[in-house]
């Protein structure tokens, strides 16, 4: 797509929270926080950076996004929808029974959609198989696989890490979601995975570090992730949880919690004056 | 002597003949490639080899990844590691995204003898039965590994297939299924039918020879495709007889027998289960050795028979 107009990409940043919120609806408990907090970085995924067709879903040159913290799709489905992927309107589907709009992510229910994920540490390993296959197939699409911090903990996470240095998979990039938090509290408190960067660079990755929440920033450090051959790239994306609502910002409770109609139209307004 | 052959090297040579024809085929191991045999197309085609570590759980996906941009992985490992470590990233990553993933699981049951209960797998077929999308098949003997791999090519879908460390002999059937998701007749018999896969087939054969010298007439079935079960199939191979035994180098719990007993839930028969009794393996010297210690054996089937027609133990 590749408009790096920044108001451009951060009315869509509006435009995809808002549809979190739609997706989440009223007294239904849904994964706002960790939605909020990777919203930027999905947007300038889908709206700048990556390669793809949505009226082609399957185009095989199209560039893959993982959401491997699939309790967080709903910034994804927003993303998809804004894109015209589906309908907007059909976000407040999202996990009625018989849904295109699951809870977790799932291949083939959803357009757009690229694996199964939601039990966590699985969806780097199904990133670098799509690598590796580009590779074998000499084409030049990106895989981007979006990570939480608190799915650091998950061992498999490291074997795909290990295996993707090995392979030299430049053409996988990770995103890490570093929101500070896990569903029942502070990382740091609770059990910290250790600095995340350094541990990325030890496995033999090349690592940018940014706010992910500046437009910036992030659109450069997707386009300089471009620039490294031999090696796949870490992102170190430091968010907050519930970014863009003021009163879910930075609380546990909104990991998994449920709006109020108040809340509700309260975070539709705060998204919609743009604080972000 | 009876011909017979080494199934992980049928195996083996057999996906070199196929990927030689179809450029979809890759491979994936866990540093077991000289014991699974995929070592074999990595000589052959090394860029389409992965060796991936000791580490299951990122093979599996990684596969399903592969899967989803078009190609075909075969996935090895011992049967117990593949079904049992990366159980879940065969759930989510492979099973409920249905990808094309085909993961062949090595030295199942005992054959991995000397080992132990670390190793032995007797518990995958329940497994790999329980997850949606997933076809499990446990090939007879060498001619059916073979006949198990391209079976697996033509299924859109993940298939687990159970490939045995030791020698099988070639067996006769007298009236083969369609494919190998039928059930095979090996012998005809009137009285009790047998349902049985893998090396416990040749048993059960054995059993068969055994009690014509008593009068009694044994039914062999041989059950190569365990998921999706030909229902029907069975239900006509049981439907004359006056009972069933089972057998299968499994624990009793979750396998044929408990899916023999599903299929025949409404058209019941007196039915035995032979299999692994709720417990562990341990080490020993030999495969047979095993066997013989867990009760898988010709005569464990012909004292059930006995039973069942009402003869007694001997």
């Amino acid at each position: 797509m590749g408009n790096r107009d920044l108001e451009y990409l951060r009315a869509k940043a509006r435009r995809v929270r808002e549809g979190i919120i739609r997706a989440l609806g009223v007294n239904q408990r849904g994964h706002l926080g960790g939605s909020m907090s990777s919203a930027d970085l999905v947007t300038a995924l889908y709206f700048y950076k990556m390669r793809h067709w949505p009226d082609n879903p399957q185009h095989p040159d199209r560039d893959r996004l993982i959401f491997s913290k699939g309790h967080s799709v709903l910034a994804q489905y927003a993303a998809l929808a804004e894109c015209g992927y589906f309908p907007f309107e059909d976000l407040p589907t999202t996990k009625q029974l018989g849904s295109f709009l699951q809870g977790h992510p799932e291949k083939d229910r959803t357009p757009g959609i690229e694996a199964c994920t939601g039990s966590l540490g699985q969806g780097l390993s199904i990133g670098l198989g799509m690598a590796l296959a580009a590779r074998l197939d000499r084409r030049d699409y990106k895989v981007y696989v979006i990570l939480g911090d608190a799915e650091l903990a998950e061992g498999q996470i490291w074997e795909a890490v290990t295996a993707a240095a090995f392979y030299e998979t430049d053409n996988l990039i990770a995103l890490v979601d570093h929101n500070k938090m896990q569903a029942t509290g502070k990382i740091a408190v609770l059990y910290d995975v250790g600095n995340v960067a350094e541990k990325f660079a030890a496995f033999g990755w090349r690592v940018l570090e940014i706010n992910g929440h500046d437009m910036e920033a992030i659109v450069d450090a997707l386009d300089e992730a471009d620039r490294y051959a031999g090696k796949p790239v870490a992102i170190i994306a430091h968010t907050i949880k519930g970014k863009g609502v003021s009163f879910a910002e930075g609380v546990a409770g909104f990991h998994n919690g449920a709006l109020t109609p108040e809340q509700y139209e309260q975070a539709l307004r705060e998204i919609a004056e743009g604080g972000v | 002597m009876a011909k017979q052959a080494c199934p992980r090297t049928t195996y083996g040579q057999y996906l070199v003949k196929l990927a030689e024809k179809d450029q979809r085929i890759v491979a994936l191991d866990a540093d077991l490639s000289g014991s699974t045999m995929s070592c074999l197309l990595r000589e052959r085609f090394p860029q389409r080899h992965f060796e991936m570590g000791i580490a299951e759980q990122n093979m599996v996906a990684v596969a399903a990844g592969l899967s989803f941009c078009g190609k075909i992985p075969f996935v090895h490992s011992f049967s117990m590691f593949l079904t049992g470590r990366a159980f879940e990233q065969v759930r989510q990553s492979v099973a409920l995204a249905n990808a094309n993933v085909k993961l062949v699981g090595s030295s199942y049951g005992f054959s991995d003898f000397g080992d132990g209960a670390t190793h032995q797998a007797l518990e995958d077929v329940a497994l790999m039965r329980a997850l949606p999308n997933m076809t499990v098949l446990v090939p007879v003997d060498p001619e059916e590994v073979e006949e198990a791999v391209e079976l697996a090519l033509e299924i859109q879908g993940p298939v687990y297939i159970r490939i045995s460390r030791s020698p099988m002999e070639y067996l006769a059937k007298e009236a083969p299924g369609a494919s190998l998701l039928e059930p095979a007749l090996m012998a005809d018999g009137g009285d009790i039918t047998v349902f049985a896969n893998g090396l416990m087939t040749k048993t059960a054969l054995e059993a068969k020879e055994l009690l014509a010298q008593e009068g009694i007439s044994l039914r062999v079935v041989n059950v190569s495709c365990v998921k999706p079960l030909a229902t029907e199939h069975i239900q006509r191979f049981a439907a004359d007889v006056r009972g069933v035994i089972t057998i299968e180098e499994h624990s009793v719990i979750g396998g044929l027998g408990s899916a023999v007993l599903e299929a025949l839930a409404l058209a019941p028969k007196p039915t035995s289960l032979i299999g692994v009794e709720d417990q562990f393996g341990q080490s020993a010297q030999s495969h047979e050795e095993l066997l013989q210690h867990y009760g898988l054996t010709a005569a464990a089937i012909c004292e059930r028979a006995r039973l069942l027609m009402g003869k007694g133990a001997k």
